[in-house]
């Protein structure tokens, strides 16, 4: 067993789990608070990727152009919930999904319209675009360090403010009894159209983060928001100790499935079919314990208490 | 739910329409408009079997283009293995072995994820049934003897007494035979005891509960006719294409058949085909205008879900219903 | 209802008119999703190839059709089948995706049209499944990377690390590496591929940089090219294990990377049967109209398709604009005889080209744009190895 690069591959699956996590956990705001099915929520992952490249280039710097557009992703996920989430809050679970699968279409070919089709690369400050010798034999990309802070910082940040401010307050109320809030005579409209520019903005962010590894492509989205459900169904709609603990387990068994199932496969299949049926057995596993979980436990892993 | 007089008129004319012009299409040399209403039907078998499930049943199930994976594979596999060799025991190009197969199969499928969907609710349910056909979905990607991620080309079509598929009409009269049989069977279906139960589960569980019915079982048993029935139309569609892959089977061909029974009225039984006629002609004209296609396209979805409930059954009706 | 069906397809009918005297080439390729970076620069070769021509061969009128495969062989088999059976072409092109052209060979070839590719070189339509009617003005899949395989044994790198997505033109590229490359592989990744393609490439990065091969090789075309290259340049492998790639860094991908400043893509070796820098006077009317038409270099698959409308134009005029007369249209493309940007090339019995594979170089060119140039030849007159699976003679 080489463990410098299990170490390694637990950190690339930190990461990928941190990021699924940002997306994640404003699924599951949306969705807990909202009672609201966003598919388009991938969308506003591509949106922030796209906006930060190219306030990139106009601002010359790659953390000024995060910060500029984490805002203008919120105001996009205000225009969203205005226009689309609004009218079908009344409406049954499928409507929001046929009306948001509507809206990715919209909003995919927007993007291809504004930015070509064409992926744009985002450069990186120098200082970003090197390695760390971390220990003996353990050298990794200094961004993919920073991925992970900024991961862990957003979630100690949503943490502290789901737990230890009136608004967290508000949205810990609102996933448990949402009528009950209303009665309270909090402005559910503000408090939701809040919730949706916080989440809009939490896609973003993570779509931001990817770009300067993955390019801003069209379409980027819609891979990972199928799987961010998987982790909040999994961690449990509303939760977001389940989000969080769903996304790294995500994370870390896609990326070590990718990284040994081929060499457990050889063990007892040739080596080529090994090789081809690896991947996409390594992508099935997660749709497994999904399935596994929703069996034993229908609710997810750790449902909201009251619903 | 029974149909006004205006409505029942248009059905008639519609289905009369369906079978007539694309035979005329054919014979006139636009061949490909035969090809085009082929298509639709047999997206209209699946939309009608999705409704019993997702408009009687109030299941919504995201994964239904699973079955029609799992339907076009049974005609390719056993093809593949007649024209390449190796496992015997399934080569045929017998067209009632493989339609038995995709039938037979599609109902085992969705008797063990059924199984264990139902246990959930609401967006568990939608999400659960996406989960289980995106695990088809990869199986077959990892399926490396039957193409993988290129597909699978099917080198004959499936050999049936008195119908030659190969034959562009007699396939589409099949399809468009099929369509009506799986209509009238729904129908009767849902007017029979079973399908009040099924329905009457959709607005009150808990009280059919109380009253002795185990609604569980009901539904899946709506669940199990529906996926058989969706996996026969995917043996049509195997035939009609010469050619599977996986992609068929994405969770966004599974919204597209959600789309087309909510588009053209869930619950009716006229819906779900008006519902795949709508669907693929304004694909059709709207692709061959622009490749940006999908921005009305979006667009469109959109605006018939926030504007016409009932979909375009719920507008002939008008305002009586 | 009725009347909407009725007015939908009168319309769709009215696109159609049956014209005499013109030709008309229906050409497939992908203009939506992020592939639609490649799909773009080659209908731009085949507009820039129309325009050349006067929008005529011979006699007759030329009508092209686009037709957008979504990078979906499903999808692209649907187009395949509305060019042939509804505008009724004559010739169908195009094909960029090996995948894409595996499925749509049949509705083309069975409806008695020609089929030529203008880029994928799938192995079975080179070995077992080759057509009278099918041409390739590429290569066979193989071909580039077993230039490459040779360029790596020159270079006396010993072991080595293989990528690729895990589509046909993957599994092919990397069976040609296999072919020539004498030394170890110490493994390999077959990564998704298709819409939803994998893009973050740190677990297989790690597991190359701890395999300890020499060097790495990468079959990554369109989008993913840019992601890999700023992958392994932030990884920091350029001095661990140089990088060897087939059809990755191109004229798509070299602007946007030099947009974003990797420096380290330049002066990095690639095999291919043409470059923008070939000495003929066919390719530097291309290249110089394409660079101003559209302010860049023309991309590998842009001059593929700019052959095959030559091709087609040479086989239309050989017969005197006859369409119906299938045997002199195919003996005339059989003969290559027309100005190929490549220069000189000939059809073996598979209908694939026999010719050069060229070693080039990334430089920058006099106006600092990264290009590449052509540093040796690595093979001449070169036939692809499936050619003897081949029936016809």
């Amino acid at each position: 067993m080489d463990y410098a690069l299990l170490f390694i591959q637990t950190l690339n699956g930190l990461q990928l789990g941190l990021l699924l996590f940002l997306v994640a956990s404003g699924l599951t705001l949306v969705f807990g608070i909202l009672d609201f099915v966003n598919l388009a929520h991938g969308s506003l992952y591509m949106l922030g990727a796209f906006i930060c490249a190219s306030l990139t280039f106009l601002l010359g710097n790659f953390l000024v152009a995060v910060v500029v557009a984490l805002p203008l992703t919120g105001v996009i996920g205000y225009l969203v919930e205005r226009f689309i989430a609004r009218p079908l809050y009344a409406r049954d679970h499928l409507d929001h999904v046929l009306g948001t699968f509507g809206l990715i279409l919209v909003l995919d070919t927007l993007t291809h319209l504004i930015w070509g089709p064409a992926g744009i690369a985002i450069p990186l400050p120098v200082w970003l675009d090197g390695q760390v010798n971390l220990f003996e034999g353990v050298v990794v990309p200094i961004y993919r360090l920073l991925i992970i802070v900024t991961g862990l910082a957003t979630a100690a940040g949503l943490f502290w403010l789901v737990n230890y401010t009136r608004l967290g307050m508000l949205i810990r109320a609102g996933a448990s009894n949402r009528t009950m809030v209303a009665a309270l005579g909090i402005d559910i409209q503000t408090l939701f159209a809040l919730v949706f520019a916080l989440g809009a903005m939490l896609a973003g962010l993570a779509g931001m983060l990817i770009a300067p590894i993955s390019e801003a492509s069209i379409g980027m989205g819609n891979n990972i928001i199928i799987t961010a459900f998987v982790v909040i169904i999994v961690g449990g709609i509303g939760s977001m100790k389940g989000a969080f603990i769903a996304a790294l387990v995500i994370g870390l068994i896609d990326t070590l499935g990718r990284s040994y199932i081929d060499d457990a496969f050889k063990l007892f299949m040739p080596s080529d079919a090994a090789e081809t049926s690896a991947p996409a057995v390594s992508a099935m596993l997660i749709y497994i314990i999904m399935a596994v979980i929703l069996a034993v436990r229908p609710q997810g892993l750790f449902p909201p208490k009251v619903r | 739910m029974f149909l006004t007089k205006r409505s029942s008129r248009i059905t008639l004319v519609v289905m009369a329409l369906l079978l007539v012009m694309p035979v005329v299409f054919y014979n006139t040399g636009n061949e490909f408009y035969l090809d085009l209403a082929t298509r639709l039907v047999i997206l209209g078998i699946a939309a009608v079997s999705l409704n019993l499930v997702l408009g009687y049943g109030g299941l919504v199930s995201f994964g239904h283009a699973a079955y029609i994976g799992i339907g076009s594979y049974a005609v390719g596999i056993p093809v593949y293995h007649e024209f390449y060799g190796g496992f015997e025991s399934v080569a045929s190009t017998n067209g009632l072995f493989q339609i038995g197969l995709a039938v037979g199969l599609s109902a085992l499928f969705a008797l063990i994820t059924g199984a264990i969907s139902l246990r959930t609710k609401g967006v568990y349910f939608i999400m659960i049934t996406m989960a289980f056909a995106q695990m088809v979905y990869y199986l077959f990607l990892s399926l490396d003897e039957y193409g993988g991620d290129d597909g699978l080309v099917i080198e004959m079509r499936s050999q049936l007494p008195l119908v030659d598929l190969d034959n562009p009409i007699e396939l589409f009269l099949l399809c468009y035979v099929s369509l009506a049989i799986s209509m009238l069977i729904v129908r009767t279906i849902i007017h029979s005891r079973f399908g009040m139960v099924l329905q009457g589960a959709k607005g009150n569980n808990e009280r059919l509960i109380t009253l002795g019915y185990n609604t569980y079982l009901y539904r899946l048993t709506a669940y199990v006719i529906s996926g058989a029935m969706c996996g026969f139309a995917g043996a049509l569609m195997g035939n009609f294409s010469s050619f599977i892959s996986p992609e068929m089977m994405g969770w966004s061909r599974s919204g597209e058949l959600m789309f087309m029974v909510i588009l053209g009225g869930a619950a009716t039984t006229m819906g779900p085909v008006f519902g795949s006629i709508a669907f693929i002609l304004v694909e059709e004209v709207l692709s061959s205008l622009t490749i940006y296609w999908h921005l009305p396209f979006g667009l469109m979805l959109i605006g018939v879900v926030l504007f016409a409930r009932g979909g375009l059954m719920g507008i002939l009706r008008g305002k009586g219903d | 209802m009725k009347k909407l069906i009725t007015a939908a397809l009168a319309a769709t009918m009215l696109t159609s008119p049956a014209l005499a005297a013109e030709v008309k080439v229906g050409f497939v390729t992908t203009l939506t999703t992020g592939a639609a970076i490649i799909g773009n620069d080659m209908k731009n070769a085949v507009d820039l190839a129309v325009e050349h021509m006067g929008g005529k061969m011979g006699d007759l009128d030329l009508n092209v059709i686009y037709g957008d495969d979504g990078f979906k062989p499903e999808t692209g088999k649907q187009v395949t089948d509305k060019l042939v059976k509804q505008d009724d072409v004559d010739f169908v092109a195009g094909f960029i995706w090996s995948h894409v052209l595996l499925a749509s060979r049949k509705s083309a070839l069975d409806a008695g049209k020609f089929l030529i590719s203008s880029n994928a070189g799938p192995s079975p339509v080179a070995g077992k499944l080759c057509h009278e009617n099918f041409f390739s003005t590429s290569w066979q899949n193989d071909q580039t990377p077993m230039a490459m395989g040779e360029v790596l044994n020159q270079n006396g790198i010993k072991s080595i690390y293989l990528m690729a997505p895990n589509y046909a033109a993957g599994k092919n590229m990397i069976a040609g590496v296999e072919r020539t490359f004498k030394g170890d592989i110490l493994g390999k990744d077959l990564t998704k591929w298709g819409a939803d393609a994998q893009l973050d490439f740190s677990a297989e990065l790690a597991k190359a940089k701890a395999s300890g091969a020499e060097a790495i090789w990468v079959f990554y075309p369109g989008a993913a090219a840019g992601a890999f290259i700023k992958q392994y340049h932030q990884a920091g492998l350029k001095d661990v294990m140089p990088l060897y790639t087939s059809f990755t860094v191109d004229g798509l991908s070299l602007p946007k990377l030099q947009k974003a400043n990797f420096e380290s893509v330049l002066g990095s070796r690639i095999t291919q049967q043409w470059d923008p820098s070939l000495d003929n006077a066919q390719n530097k009317r291309f290249v110089a109209d394409f660079k101003a038409k559209h302010g860049t270099y023309p991309s590998f698959y842009a001059a593929q398709a700019y052959d095959t409308m030559f091709l087609i134009k040479s086989a239309v005029e050989a017969v005197g604009g006859n369409l119906d007369d299938m045997d002199g249209l195919r003996a005339a493309m059989k003969s290559a005889n027309y100005d190929s940007v490549r220069g000189k090339y000939t059809y073996g019995n598979n209908h694939m080209p026999i010719q050069n594979f060229y070693l080039r170089e990334v430089v920058a060119d006099a106006d600092g744009n990264w290009t590449t140039k052509v540093v040796s030849t690595v093979y001449e007159n070169h036939q692809d190895p499936y050619a003897s699976e081949c029936a016809m003679q």
